[in-house]
């Protein structure tokens, strides 16, 4: 057993810790969780010391036989790619568990069933994006629903069944089409003579143009509703509406990554025809998705869902990016993932915070916070400025990379996309201009500022919001492989300047 | 190239102490603004030590760099942190730091009674570290982290008093225009990127001989825009008047010496862009033409003080815009004017602060008047700058202003007459409404109630008043002596290639010409204003209500922008509840209504789960059936 293996269980282990835990006790079982979640951590970080930077491939690689029958395997494995989707969850579970200390309490169920929910989630997600064995994610990516369907449902606010349901019947209808892909590679494996589900061997099979076409929709259609991207996103801002804070981050933050982590790791790798021929239409998607989701984000009244819309925009910068086919493009969407998830962490964070003192999620209850809730106030402008991607934060890297690989190949889409950032501003500024400027809204008079418990949930997540604006190249240095390796697979190269040529 | 390793205290200092003071909270109070005051200060003195150690060599040997780190490293995109300091930003690195530290210590003084100082300073050092970032990144990526910067500092600081809605307002609708003129830069960056591979100023510039004119004017349009957004130039300029919000010092130190000819700097910067492209030229004498008359206008007939310095710096830069569009020798006088205005504006502005100061925080001109008597050195610094924007003889203005009108005469043929006309009626008009102010505030006989005290205001804030005076006096007469600036500017934007080109108008011919339409204007305010009603005359002609209107620049964004955009976000919010979430939900209806059927009397998410297995596996079934077909 690899530390790999061990990240992926040990949130397991934490899980069966807390089943024998006495359910009263929900001290002791917050802080099993986030020992758990510590551990993890730890062990993730770990996973550095003995990763290879610069090297191409799978690293870390363990793989036992599971199905012989079928060829399927438990094989993980990781790359830049995967291994900044997993620190980001690493990183991410422990924020939230400490930032959403008592979100669990008022739930359908006991604290407990909470905390095993989310290390259940951690769990799978740092498997799916660990899978190399396309089964085998198809597998997690679909059991991955069980804990969110029962996180929003059981212990969010509002309408929570509902929004649970949608969730899940959007989910299983993506999962559906994957399923039909998966076996139908399968099956032209079998052809071919290959029995297996290696994401690599996979790659290498020569599949017809046509049935190449097929099974990409398969795939992208199941990945286009998780990411989401225009039109599959309305169970997104719902979803956010009902969940807790801390639901909320890792669905958008982390889940909602496996949609445009599979686009990178199985449509441009294993369909490489079918990339090219889809790209010029979803980067038309991208493009309306950017601006939608900005001009709906304008449009909310309601914060939760106001913060899910545009993490819809930015989601159509990361799918723009992947579709570019530019190195630019897609380095900047994976890192893109990575600040967007710890941007959308702040938002969420600092918005619940509001809104449980609030007791209300309306932007219009909110005002004057800045006079007398500085440091809440100062967090959640700067979460709302690397949403807006201001030069200086995380967030403005990844963007300026998408729209300069972008550029290269489909100007128009780039240009047009760079009206998102207009709108951006619009979003963050009138937001911040009700919630925090101005006289106090009456009712807000004795909004207490941040604890100590909440200034130690937040400082990680703006040091890494500053940190990788002005030092970015680590994470780069991670991603660039994989990015170099993606193409070479796809068989595209970046466009040579124009002048002089 | 030589080499430095001390240009990045430059900007990392600042920074340093802005987040300090920040971070830090109440605890800095008391030594808050000294530290930022300080290490303002110490740097200016690195600004002048590097200006002075430039001295000693020649030529292109004169530009410093520094590598700082490694940033951004993708494919064929390489940027990393990088400075650049030659002779064009030297320029600018001493009126941001020296003008900057006047402004530091004005302000010690002017915001002595507000609580959140510390947090003024805190502000005013991430400008200063911001600004420093533009002037000196070597490539247009670490300028646009600099160009946003400044934007944020200056959001920050025009709503310094944001419990003020119409503050908070005014914060947000500058950084926003702002924005507009960002998307161009962000254009420009992607259109470098994909023509030359690069965007560094140095590897554009080696690029742009071998780019299509179409790419050229393009980045240039977009290079314009941006610089649009910075400088308040026409058609994003509705966000200067309203910026005045901040507090005064602020409007000095950003909103006329520095971030506000960030466009200039830009402009200037990427002359080799200009150079190659007459049709982007054409666009920016356009825009410089028409925001010089605009301002100019607007500034006539503002009552608030601060509005119609905000007027003027407006029309002010629209010169140094014009003048960048008027080929390479242009660009050197854009930025004489620069550095002149920088004096004189920032100097008028602090004048307007002490009189603020001095009466109760009183905007109104019509409710001042013959403050001359009582705040004495406030008029004098003031009057000064003055004669320095109506470009009296020997003041600064004179030098650079009438420079910038012989060089637009010279252009000859229609466009000569056409722009060099257009900037001598601006100078006309910029000689009323600077007189205007003068005698509302300063002469005639006092019209404030008997309530107010005015005064003058301490050493701490007249001195940087009477430095920036002397400024206003002799810094004309230093730039142009043996055309000291165009020839230090030489290796950065080739100036003296024209310089000795065509001479249609004698420099004689069009000082006097100059001298006698502000003398025009200034007389014709003097005899408008010899009395002055206590509120603005309802009955006026048509051209004042329209300046009043500030041209119904507000007015043509709402019906253009505003109301639309509004309307649209109300129909798609309408439409994604009801079109894409409606068809979404009629297919859940039309799944469940089945699916009912299907399962009779079970039910559970299981079983659904096991019959949406089933039916993946009928589809990779059919899926089979068709490729083996």
């Amino acid at each position: 057993m690899n530390l790999l293996t061990l990240t992926i269980i040990l949130p397991m282990v934490g899980t069966l810790v807390l089943a024998v835990a006495p359910r009263e006790n929900t001290q002791v079982i917050k802080f099993i969780a986030l020992a758990t979640s510590i551990i993890t951590l730890v062990s993730s970080l770990l996973i550095l010391t003995k990763y290879k930077f610069g090297r191409v491939g799978f690293q870390l690689i363990e793989s036992h036989s599971w199905f012989k029958v079928f060829g399927i395997k438990y094989a993980v494995g990781i790359d830049g790619l995967a291994l900044v989707l997993i620190l980001l969850t690493t990183v991410l579970v422990p924020i939230v568990i400490v930032g959403g200390w008592n979100e669990a309490e008022g739930g359908r169920w006991s604290v407990k069933t909470f905390y095993m929910l989310i290390l259940i989630l951690e769990t799978s997600l740092v498997a799916v994006f660990a899978a190399t064995d396309v089964f085998l994610f198809y597998v997690i990516f679909e059991a991955m629903l069980v804990p969110v369907y029962f996180l929003i449902g059981g212990f969010g606010r509002g309408d929570r069944a509902a929004a649970a349901l949608k969730f899940l019947i959007y989910s299983l209808f993506g999962g559906l089409l994957m399923l039909a892909a998966v076996i139908g590679i399968f099956i032209i494996g079998v052809h071919n003579g290959t029995l297996s589900f290696d994401v690599t061997t996979l790659s290498h099979m020569k599949i017809s143009h046509n049935t190449q076409d097929w099974l990409f929709l398969g795939f992208f259609i199941a990945f286009a509703i998780k990411a989401p991207l225009f039109p599959f996103h309305t169970w997104l801002p719902d979803a956010a509406k009902s969940a807790t804070p801390g639901t909320s981050i890792l669905v958008l933050g982390v889940l909602d990554k496996v949609g445009t982590y599979g686009m990178i790791r199985f449509c441009l790798t294993l369909f490489p025809e079918a990339t090219k021929t889809f790209a010029p239409y979803i980067i038309v998607l991208s493009v309306i998705s950017i601006i939608y989701g900005a001009f709906l984000a304008i449009g909310q009244k309601d914060l939760n869902s106001l913060i899910a819309f545009t993490s819809i925009s930015h989601f159509g910068f990361i799918v723009l990016g992947i579709f570019a086919l530019t190195s630019q493009g897609i380095t900047g969407a994976t890192l893109y993932m990575v600040n967007h998830g710890f941007s959308t962490a702040a938002l969420f964070l600092v918005g619940g915070w509001m809104i449980q003192r609030r007791k209300s999620t309306q932007v219009e209850d909110f005002g004057g916070l800045q006079r007398i809730t500085p440091v809440m106030a100062w967090c959640f402008f700067i979460a709302g400025l690397s949403a807006l991607a201001l030069p200086g934060l995380s967030s403005f890297v990844s963007e300026i990379l998408v729209l300069i690989g972008t550029f290269t190949r489909y100007p128009a889409a780039a240009v047009i996309g760079t009206l998102g950032i207009v709108l951006a501003a619009l979003y963050v500024l009138i937001l911040v201009q009700r919630a925090l400027h101005g006289p106090l809204t009456a009712g807000n008079e004795d909004t207490p500022d941040l604890n100590l418990r909440e200034k130690l949930a937040i400082a990680p997540v703006i040091a890494a919001l500053v940190f990788f604006g002005f030092y970015p190249k680590p994470a780069i240095h991670l991603i660039n492989p994989m990015t170099s390796s993606v193409m070479a697979q796809a068989g595209i190269t970046d466009p040579t300047p124009l002048a002089g040529r | 190239m030589r080499t430095s390793s001390h240009l990045v205290y430059l900007i990392a200092l600042p920074l340093f102490s802005a987040g300090l003071l920040l971070l830090l909270g109440r605890i800095a109070d008391k030594w808050g603004h000294l530290l930022a005051t300080l290490v303002s200060a110490t740097t200016f003195g690195i600004g002048v030590a590097e200006f002075i150690s430039m001295h000693s060599h020649t030529g292109a040997n004169r530009a410093v760099t520094q590598k700082v780190f490694e940033w951004i490293s993708v494919g064929n995109l390489k940027v990393d942190a990088s400075l650049l300091l030659d002779q064009l930003s030297v320029c600018f690195v001493l009126l941001i730091t020296g003008v900057g530290t006047l402004i530091h210590i004005y302000s010690i003084a002017y915001m002595d009674h507000d609580k959140d100082r510390r947090r003024f300073f805190a502000f005013l050092n991430l400008f200063i570290a911001a600004m420093l970032l533009l002037v000196l990144g070597d490539s247009y990526l670490n300028l646009y982290v600099g160009w946003e910067g400044v934007g944020l500092a200056s959001y920050l600081l025009i709503g310094f008093w944001n419990q003020n809605p119409a503050y908070a307002v005014a914060a947000k609708k500058a950084f926003i225009a702002n924005r507009i003129g960002d998307l161009g830069l962000s254009v420009a960056i992607m259109i470098s990127f994909s023509q030359f591979g690069t965007v560094t100023f140095a590897g554009v510039k080696a690029g742009a001989p071998h780019a299509s004119p179409a790419a050229l004017t393009a980045i240039g349009a977009m290079l314009l825009l941006a610089a649009a957004g910075k400088s308040a130039q026409f058609p994003l300029q509705s966000w200067l008047g309203d910026a005045m919000a901040g507090p005064t010092p602020v409007s000095a130190l950003i909103h006329a010496a520095t971030m506000v000819t960030a466009g200039v700097y830009l402009i200037t910067r990427s002359n080799f862009i200009f150079d190659a492209s007459s049709t982007a030229r054409i666009l920016v004498v356009t825009v410089g033409v028409i925001t010089l008359l605009f301002g100019a206008i607007v500034g006539t007939a503002k009552d608030d003080i601060k509005k119609a310095l905000a007027a003027s710096t407006m029309s002010q830069i629209g010169y140094m815009i014009l003048a960048t569009g008027l080929g390479p020798v242009g660009y050197a006088f854009a930025i004489m004017h620069l550095l002149t205005h920088g004096f004189f504006k920032a100097g008028m502005f602090l004048g307007a602060g002490s009189v603020m100061h001095g009466m109760d925080d009183e905007v109104n001109m019509r409710k001042y008047g013959g403050l001359a008597k009582l705040m004495p050195i406030t008029a004098v610094t003031f009057g000064l700058g003055y004669l320095a924007i109506l470009g009296v003889p020997p003041f600064a203005g004179f030098y650079s202003k009438d420079k910038i009108i012989e060089t637009a005469f010279n252009q000859g043929g229609a466009k000569g007459i056409v722009l060099g006309g257009a900037a001598l009626l601006g100078a006309a008009i910029t000689a009323f409404y600077m007189t205007r102010v003068v005698v509302l505030t300063f002469a005639g006989a006092k019209r404030w109630k008997d309530g107010s005290r005015p005064h003058e205001s301490s050493v701490l804030m007249w001195g940087p008043m009477v430095v920036l005076a002397i400024g206003s006096v002799a810094s004309g007469f230093l730039l142009s002596f043996g055309s000291s600036l165009v020839n230090w500017l030489q290796p950065v934007v080739n100036a003296s290639n024209s310089a000795g080109g065509k001479e249609l108008m004698k420099p004689l011919v069009v000082s006097l010409l100059a001298l006698a339409v502000v003398a025009l204007g200034a007389w014709y305010a003097i005899t408008k204003y010899r009395t002055v009603p206590e509120f603005a005359p309802e009955k006026v002609s048509i051209i004042t209500q329209i300046a009043r209107k500030d041209l119904y620049q507000d007015a043509f964004n709402d019906v253009v922008l505003v109301k639309p955009g509004t309307a649209l976000t109300a129909g798609l919010v309408a439409t994604d509840r009801n079109v894409i979430d409606g068809a979404v939900r009629l297919v859940g209806w039309f799944v469940s209504e089945i699916s009912d059927v299907l399962r009779k009397v079970q039910n559970g998410y299981v079983r659904s789960y096991a019959l949406t297995m089933f039916i993946g596996v009928f589809i990779g079934a059919l899926i089979l059936w068709v490729v083996t077909a």
